[in-house]
């Protein structure tokens, strides 16, 4: 107990030192007066009796130190010595840590943000109650894109009763296109995205509305009344953040739908599920109405029971997945979801992997990359360090031989580090929280979780390390230098060239060609990415997206009582060529097409047409991405064609016709013996039983990069919106001028024709193919800008590194000058003096970079990590950078004046 | 030659104090300086500056308290009494000491009845 006393005790001195300070001295002098007036009473003189108290009394100074001891923390107070003497040391010196500051800031800001970003995309659990019970259950991504990645309602059921691991299972409809929803306020219809969900959806995820409730079973009855969950950003912005909104209806889609609910701001749907967009409100799926038929809809979450493991799941689901049918109607598309010779198989992964596992390879090299630059920034603000404490060895010398131990030196300039260190973590904070909100609000770069990146606590405890971690590594080397000196020498005067100098010397080469070898391989790592994105760039996407756009259009092909979709057919091809034939009128609109799914954004697919009369081999699960367009899309995509396109007379009476890609054409020309294995003219099928069912192949497209521009195309075939039914329709144009131009005339055309037609986006197709490459921009940015950090403190360094040489030699250029040696000469020799650390740099960090390339290669397209190119165009770069820093001491040396530099020592 | 003054440990100056203001009741530093001084008869070296640092010491543990007052010859000056925690302490540690000096003097009888000692362990009685 009393230590516990003795210890606040402690502390509170500390905190109240200046009174306890003025009361000592008082009791001091109390005490000293009490003595002399006791000796005077003995007899003495006044004079006698003071210095017989003093001597009595024995130090003054001594006791006031003895009783501070005891009262105080001795190591607090000896940090603030240290602090206040650090803070008017690095006050008289402020350029120095201006620069210093600076330097650290921008090494320390970089790997904040790129922290905070790791642990954003990588580290952190996802947004939902006990997230690492969440599985991801597909099948391992193939070719056909989400479309293999679905199954069908009664697959969806079969799993969910059979399965023994999970306390549920939820999934959303995979096929929603952006702008489905179509709100009737006022005169023009408003468009928003929605998307449907199973009716567990959020009860599973742990998801609690903030207001109003989430959906139960009876929501998504048939029949049952169309209800709708509000995006927290949306009701703010189209709502207005209306807090009656609960139970309130509107016309969504020509339904009167009443809003349950306002989701949570912290629920972003687009963050997790479908990076790049915005999900404006949910609507439930009915599993068991017209969905039963569609097909492999819906994407498939599970939550684990707690103590089941993943291996376990994955068992589970092996033993499930033969019993899952596409259609129970059908026994015999049973057992497809089952394993093939490693396709297909119902595979359950933990949902954080599934969102952003593909990321890791990208991380890692950013985290690698912003590592390389605090590293560069520590070696610099060493070698400034160095410097400046080799001109202040006298001091240094002094304060050794007045007593101070080498650790105190040691511990002096080590808070000077860590007073660097601090200021440059904080304004590196203020850099790096402006990097981090103005990436959260790029909501167009297409990666998962972005929206949810800020600064908390991970990044602060980050910051903190790294800054103290940063600190040791710069000041310790300069402080044990410092501290380690000859007393003798260093107190006497030193001429240039001592044993001493020629030491730092040797280390300040040292940590410029480290900083040299470091900020090389950045430069290649970013080199490399830059080549790799340009190869990105000129892949032959198989469509020209440059003046080509796109708007979905709303059309009404219904006809009552129509058995067998003729005359809703018939209906089509009058309204779609109608809206074609005006738009084509337009001035600037060189053609003009429907397609129902734009190419790197949704897909589907169902059926396998196989030529006519060979059989359909068993284990081939997935089939051809489906498209359904009309006469001209081809031409307005820019998409080369062999056969010919379709036509308006390709109607619902006349003989079913289709386009397929090439892939798809190889590929059945490979079962099939076609002459010259041109697929054009031949007859393939889906169902080989009924004659009406042949389509005849008139035409051939070069392949579409249609799930992702760096991948392989996979099959895909197109069907004549005259002859088959599209899942919505968007207009596509080719223009001459540019597509923005021409935005505002398509829409009003449109709504001329149909009222109804909503305010739909004129989207270019440019931002389609934009958007698909965008982490791969954005990280390539990112590693350039770190590349070019990185080289701006390396050419700092070599200036710095450089300019102290010339400095320290002036008296030995002088003496050169003098024996003959020209101007020229000098500079020249300065010059290569320099390029020499640099190439020894480079040369080793090109080794470095050619030993870790492996861990670039993943992340590269079409371009070798070993790429020559690169590696020579980045060291002529570094040496010509290396150059132009040298250049100004170099210059400097070469105007020194023999005299002058003889005279001053 | 005056033998040589006895130095002083931290720990025994406390207790030394201790005592003192057991003894004197409230005084000031001076004052308990000056007693000690006597009592000891002047064998311990003292600086009498030193005894701040105890006092300091004696208060954060709370077994001393102190109040400013007047000294006899109209002198302002810090007085200090010792407390009941003190007196508790006070007498743990004269205990110890008894203890302690009860052990070392055994330990310094030991070469006179060192037979003795050797006799009764070799007897396994």
């Amino acid at each position: 107990m009393s230590r516990l006393r003795h210890t606040t005790g402690r502390l509170r001195a500390f905190f109240t030192r200046r009174q306890l300070d003025t009361d000592l001295d008082a009791e001091l002098t109390a005490h000293i007066d009490l003595a002399v007036d006791e000796y005077i009473e003995r007899g003495m003189t006044p004079e006698q009796a003071r210095r017989r108290a003093m001597l009595d009394f024995g130090g003054m100074q001594q006791a006031r130190e003895q009783h501070r001891e005891a009262r105080g923390l001795m190591s607090l107070d000896i940090l603030l010595q240290d602090l206040k003497y650090t803070l008017r040391t690095l006050g008289r010196d402020p350029g120095f840590t201006a620069v210093a500051v600076l330097i650290l800031a921008l090494a320390i800001g970089a790997n904040i943000a790129v922290f905070s970003v790791v642990n954003t995309l990588m580290l952190r659990p996802l947004p939902f109650q006990n997230a690492q019970q969440l599985l991801w259950i597909a099948p391992p991504p193939t070719k056909c894109g989400l479309s293999c990645a679905t199954y069908s309602t009664d697959a969806y059921d079969e799993f969910r009763a059979g399965s023994r691991s999970y306390q549920d299972v939820t999934g959303y409809f995979a096929f929603s296109s952006s702008d489905n929803l179509s709100l009737k306020l006022g005169s023009a219809p408003i468009t928003a995205t929605s998307i449907d969900v199973i009716a567990n959806f959020f009860q599973m995820l742990g998801v609690q509305p903030a207001m109003g409730r989430t959906f139960t079973a009876d929501d998504a009855r048939n029949g049952a009344a169309p209800v709708i969950l509000l995006s927290d950003p949306w009701w703010r912005r189209q709502f207005n953040a209306d807090p009656n909104i609960v139970g309130k209806t509107f016309d969504m889609n020509g339904h009167q739908t009443t809003v349950i609910g306002v989701l949570p701001a912290s629920f972003d749907f687009g963050a997790v599920f479908a990076p790049g967009t915005k999900v404006d409100a949910i609507t439930p799926l009915n599993l068991y109405g017209p969905p039963r038929d569609w097909g492999n809809i819906i994407t498939m979450i599970g939550r684990l029971k707690p103590g089941v493991s993943l291996a376990q799941a994955r068992e589970d689901a092996d033993r499930v997945a033969p019993n899952m049918c596409w259609n129970n109607k059908r026994p015999g598309s049973c057992g497809s979801y089952a394993r093939h010779n490693d396709t297909g198989g119902v595979v359950p992964v933990p949902l954080k992997d599934y969102v952003s596992g593909k990321l890791r390879r990208s991380l890692v090299v950013l985290w690698s990359a912003v590592g390389a630059i605090l590293l560069i920034a520590c070696v610099n603000l060493s070698n400034l360090l160095l410097a400046r404490s080799a001109a202040r060895s006298k001091e240094f010398a002094m304060r050794g031989a007045l007593g101070a131990s080498r650790g105190r030196i040691v511990r002096q300039l080590l808070t000077e580090s860590l007073v660097l260190s601090g200021a440059g973590a904080l304004l590196g904070i203020l850099l790096a929280v402006t990097l981090i909100s103005w990436l959260a609000h790029q909501g167009a770069i297409a990666l998962p979780l972005l929206s949810t990146l800020r600064f908390d606590g991970a990044s602060l405890g980050w910051t903190v390390l790294i800054a103290v971690s940063a600190a040791v590594l710069f000041g310790l080397m300069p402080g044990l230098r410092m501290a380690g000196g000859n007393l003798h020498e260093t107190l006497k005067d030193t001429s240039a060239g001592s044993g001493q100098s020629r030491k730092h010397e040797r280390t300040r080469s040292v940590l410029v060609v480290t900083e040299v070898a470091l900020a090389c391989m950045l430069l290649v790592g970013a080199g490399l990415l830059l080549r790799s994105f340009m190869h990105v760039l000129d892949v032959d996407l198989g469509f020209q997206p440059e003046r080509a756009a796109a708007i979905k259009v709303e059309y009404d092909d219904n006809v009552p009582g129509d058995k067998n979709g003729d005359l809703s057919a018939q209906k089509r091809a009058v309204i779609f060529q109608q809206i074609l034939a005006r738009v084509s009128a337009i001035p600037g609109i060189e053609a003009a097409g429907f397609v129902d799914y734009l190419p790197l954004s949704q897909n589907r697919a169902w059926g396998l047409p196989f030529p006519k009369g060979v059989r359909r081999p068993d284990n081939i699960n997935n089939g051809p991405l489906v498209y359904v367009v009309t006469q001209d899309y081809l031409h307005a995509m820019g998409s080369r064609l062999r056969g010919r396109d379709f036509a308006w007379s390709d109607g619902p009476h006349s003989q079913n016709v289709v386009l397929i890609n090439d892939s798809y054409a190889r590929f059945l020309a490979g079962y099939a013996h076609w002459p010259n294995n041109d697929a054009v003219g031949q007859i393939i099928t889906n169902d080989p039983s009924d004659p009406k069912n042949d389509l005849r192949v008139i035409g051939v497209v070069d392949d579409v990069h249609e799930e992702n521009v760096d991948g392989d195309a996979g099959w895909q075939i197109y069907y004549p919106a005259t002859q088959a039914s599209p899942s919505g329709a968007e207009l596509v144009v080719r223009t001459t001028l540019p597509p923005a131009t021409l935005g505002a005339s398509v829409l009003r055309t449109l709504r001329d024709l149909n009222p109804k037609q909503p305010l739909a986006e004129f989207r270019p197709i440019q931002s389609l193919v934009d958007h698909a490459n965008s982490p791969r921009r954005f990280f390539m940015l990112l590693v350039a800008a770190f590349a070019g950090l990185g080289l701006l403190l390396a050419s700092l360094g070599i200036y710095g590194v450089i300019s102290y040489t010339v400095t320290r030699q002036t008296s030995e250029i002088g003496i050169r000058m003098a024996l003959g040696a020209s101007a020229g000469l000098v500079q020249r020799q300065v010059l290569v003096g320099t390029l020499r650390l640099t190439l020894i740099g480079v040369v080793l960090g090109a080794a470095a970079s050619l030993a870790t390339a492996k861990l670039i290669a993943s992340l590269l397209y079409a371009t070798s990590p070993w790429d020559g190119v690169t590696y020579i165009a980045m060291a002529l770069a570094l040496l010509g950078v290396a150059a132009f820093s040298g250049y100004i001491p170099a210059r400097r040396a070469s105007r020194i004046s023999p005299m002058v530099a003889l005279r001053a020592n | 030659m005056p033998p040589s003054k006895l130095d002083l440990l931290q720990g025994t100056l406390d207790l030394m104090v201790l005592q003192t203001l057991t003894a004197m009741g409230s005084l000031h530093g001076y004052g308990i300086a000056r007693r000690i001084e006597q009592v000891s008869g002047n064998q311990v070296l003292l600086n009498q500056g030193t005894i701040y640092a105890s006092l300091v010491r004696l208060e954060q543990r709370g077994w001393i308290k102190s109040e400013w007052g007047t000294s006899g010859n109209n002198r302002k000056a810090k007085f200090y009494s010792i407390t009941k925690a003190g007196r508790r302490q006070l007498a743990a540690d004269a205990r110890h000491w008894e203890r302690l000096t009860g052990v070392m003097d055994r330990v310094f009888g030991m070469g006179k009845d060192a037979d003795e000692v050797l006799g009764e362990s070799e007897n396994p009685a």
